[in-house]
């Protein structure tokens, strides 16, 4: 929020009040973001959590590391009739019952196999990658389209915020899951086209533009209440006073001032992209096999539970993993940009 | 009163055309093939399509293939692909088991949120508010069809304390019914325990400075009628409405994930199978139907509202 450097300076208004309160900031007034940072740092558990995700990322990002140097294997390679010492003893890595190995905690095999014989492990940081780019590409799909949503029927108001805002609706009467499912059942064989662009049913951009989309509800009707309230600030009609056009006002005046908003709903998208893309995959609407991505581990490992618990253990906690810590992250960021946040905590 | 119920119902009316207009464009018009090719599913021939095509009207103009297309999912005529079984009479078998599993669900989280809620805000800032926000947010974080999994193969399958998934009738067992229910109304409900108590939470802190509160309190009235008259009341607002809306996600999208883990036979896992076949009219119609049934839970929430709350009526 702006402080009011008239009412505390009675004598003076116009430049030479801005001028002074210029100077008060730089001498040792915190803007907004450095108070936020400075309220997050204070947050232990939002910090750690923060740190957990960027290593989550950083092992899916090593996963050829791994794969090469460590497993020795690749994400697709079937190990049917490999076997392994473990132990000293000789075991198969499927055994003759169909059953894979469970996790070794040695290099080859460190989380155990699938009924195919292909590394868990691998598979898992691979899969990672898959289910984190479909998460973080989505979402920033989804806040740009909200965004401009959002801006253009705020600032514009009369029809074109009926129209948006109708769109909106529309979309929001179908819960989000099956909307996503309604998708990616109608682009499963066939795919899209969007103008000259032909993407094929089995590309992981049919999940992404599928969950891109339907967030976009959920992101854009806030913001646009945010822009309502916004467009009648003094610094919008200052702008407007001195010549500047609707794109200028809402680009450079309004977006702006819905920063910090953008970066809670950016951190919290991510981690619902990535739960809806598991749902989906469960599903067979999301992510294809053989393409690894968490969902579709879980879908193949649930089938077997019994019998091989760890196919459906272990990817559905890394998902729970990377989730949480958005969750608790995003919680954390909210917490210390919202100033509204701080009057709640301190009770 | 009248008049507001007339217009909240002529736009009820409204939007449900525009949700059927915009399910026709997703399954018809949107995908980059034909769409006959596509229904026919990914074995077919090509009698089978031709037939489809002429039965959906794919030649036709698009107005005219809405117009087809609603026929066949109003009037029933709507058959699914693979099994050739008429999708209304399955979507009406599946109803009561679907409707078990959203409504105890719903109380279920109901109960537990207000209770999370409700200590946490008491202990704001304390210990327990902490681990409450904690556990709230794994259960945000956790998919539900893993936690259902898991669930029913440890607490089901391996230690044998629950049936291993399957429904049984009410009307036939009821306690059979209840025991059965049991895992999937808990692992449904552990997401949205943890929604609905964090946003709980910060609706009594917020309604805790109102003047009544200070007013009840100079009545001298003890901390637990304040809280629970006062407060909670007043804070319960925006979550009933969320409860509605939920309520219909819920049955339309919810029980899709948590009926397949539990195999409990009812709509979600009729979709859920046809998802899995890309049989588009059955996924077809559950996704006009339920979206059909936010709309009218919407409008009945909102026709309550204006009825407790005159201010409504005139906006």
């Amino acid at each position: 929020m702006a402080t009011e450097p008239l009412a505390e300076q009675p004598g003076l208004a116009g430049p030479a009040a801005w001028e002074l309160e210029a100077e008060r900031e730089h001498v040792h007034g915190l803007g907004p973001w450095r108070l936020g940072l400075r309220r997050l740092r204070r947050n232990k558990t939002a910090i750690a959590f923060g740190i957990l995700f960027v290593l989550l990322v950083l092992a899916c990002l090593a996963a050829p590391l791994w794969a090469k140097h460590v497993a020795h294997t690749t994400p697709d390679a079937n190990h049917l009739s490999d076997t392994i010492k473990l132990n000293g003893k000789t075991t198969n890595v499927v055994g003759l019952d169909g059953v894979p190995i469970g996790p070794t905690y040695k290099g080859k095999f460190f989380l155990g196999a699938d009924p195919n014989g292909r590394d868990i492990m691998v598979r898992l940081l691979y899969g990672g990658r898959n289910s984190l780019m479909i998460g973080v590409v989505a979402a920033l799909m989804t806040t740009v389209l909200s965004v401009v949503l959002g801006v253009v029927a705020g600032y514009f108001r009369g029809w074109l915020d009926l129209a948006v805002r109708s769109l909106l609706d529309i979309m929001w009467s179908f819960p989000v899951l099956i909307l996503g499912v309604a998708l990616g059942v109608a682009l499963a064989l066939g795919g899209l086209q969007i103008g000259p662009i032909t993407i094929g049913g089995d590309s992981l951009i049919i999940p992404i533009f599928i969950i891109g989309l339907v967030y976009v509800p959920y992101m854009a009707r806030p913001v646009r209440g945010q822009v309502l309230a916004l467009r009648e600030k003094e610094f919008v009609e200052a702008a407007r006073a001195q010549g500047a056009g609707p794109l200028r006002i809402m680009f450079s005046e309004v977006v702006p001032n819905l920063a910090s908003t953008i970066l809670v709903f950016f951190t919290l998208l991510i981690a619902n992209a990535v739960l809806l893309e598991s749902a989906l995959s469960f599903l067979g609407a999301g992510v294809r096999p053989p393409n690894p991505s968490w969902g579709t581990m879980i879908d193949e490992g649930v089938d077997r539970i019994a019998t091989a618990p760890h196919l459906t253990v272990v990817p559905g906690l890394m998902l729970v993993l990377t989730v949480l810590s958005l969750n608790v992250f995003g919680d954390g960021v909210r917490d210390a940009l919202d100033p509204r946040a701080k009057v709640r905590l301190e009770r | 009163m009248g008049r507001f119920i007339v217009r909240r119902v002529l736009q009820m009316v409204l939007v449900m055309f525009a949700v059927s207009v915009l399910t026709f464009l997703i399954f018809n018009v949107i995908p980059n093939s034909d769409p006959a090719v596509r229904m026919a599913g990914r074995h077919t021939s090509e009698s089978t399509i031709q037939a489809i095509r002429k039965e959906w009207g794919f030649n036709e103009s698009l107005p005219k293939q809405y117009v087809t297309t609603m026929e066949k999912v109003v009037t029933g005529d709507l058959k699914s692909q693979f099994t050739q079984l008429p999708v209304g009479k399955e979507i009406v078998k599946g109803l009561p088991r679907t409707f078990s599993l959203a409504i105890g669900a719903a109380l279920l989280w109901m109960f537990v949120a207000i209770c999370f809620g409700l200590y946490s805000a008491v202990k704001a800032g304390k210990f327990a508010d902490r681990f409450l926000t904690i556990i709230a947010l794994i259960g945000i974080s956790m998919p539900v069809f893993w936690i259902g999994a898991l669930m029913n193969y440890y607490l089901g399958f391996k230690l044998g304390w629950f049936p291993n998934g399957g429904y049984v009738e009410f009307t036939k067992d009821p306690i059979g019914w209840f025991y059965h229910l049991i895992l999937p109304w808990t692992a449904l409900a552990i997401l949205f325990v943890g929604f609905y108590s964090r946003v709980l939470r910060s609706n009594v802190l917020d309604t805790i400075n109102e003047d009544y509160v200070r007013t009840a309190r100079a009545k001298g009235l003890s901390e637990r009628q304040i809280m629970v008259r006062h407060v909670l009341r007043n804070s319960m607002i925006p979550i009933v409405t969320l409860w509605g809306l939920d309520f219909g996600a819920v049955l339309g999208g919810g029980a899709i994930l948590t009926e397949t883990v539990f195999d409990l036979q009812g709509v979600g896992q009729y979709t859920a199978e046809a998802i899995g076949q890309l049989d588009v009219p059955p996924v077809l119609a559950v996704t006009m139907f339920s979206a059909f049934f936010i709309v009218l839970l919407n409008a009945v929430v909102d026709i309550m509202y204006a009825y407790l709350d005159p201010r409504i009526r005139l906006q």
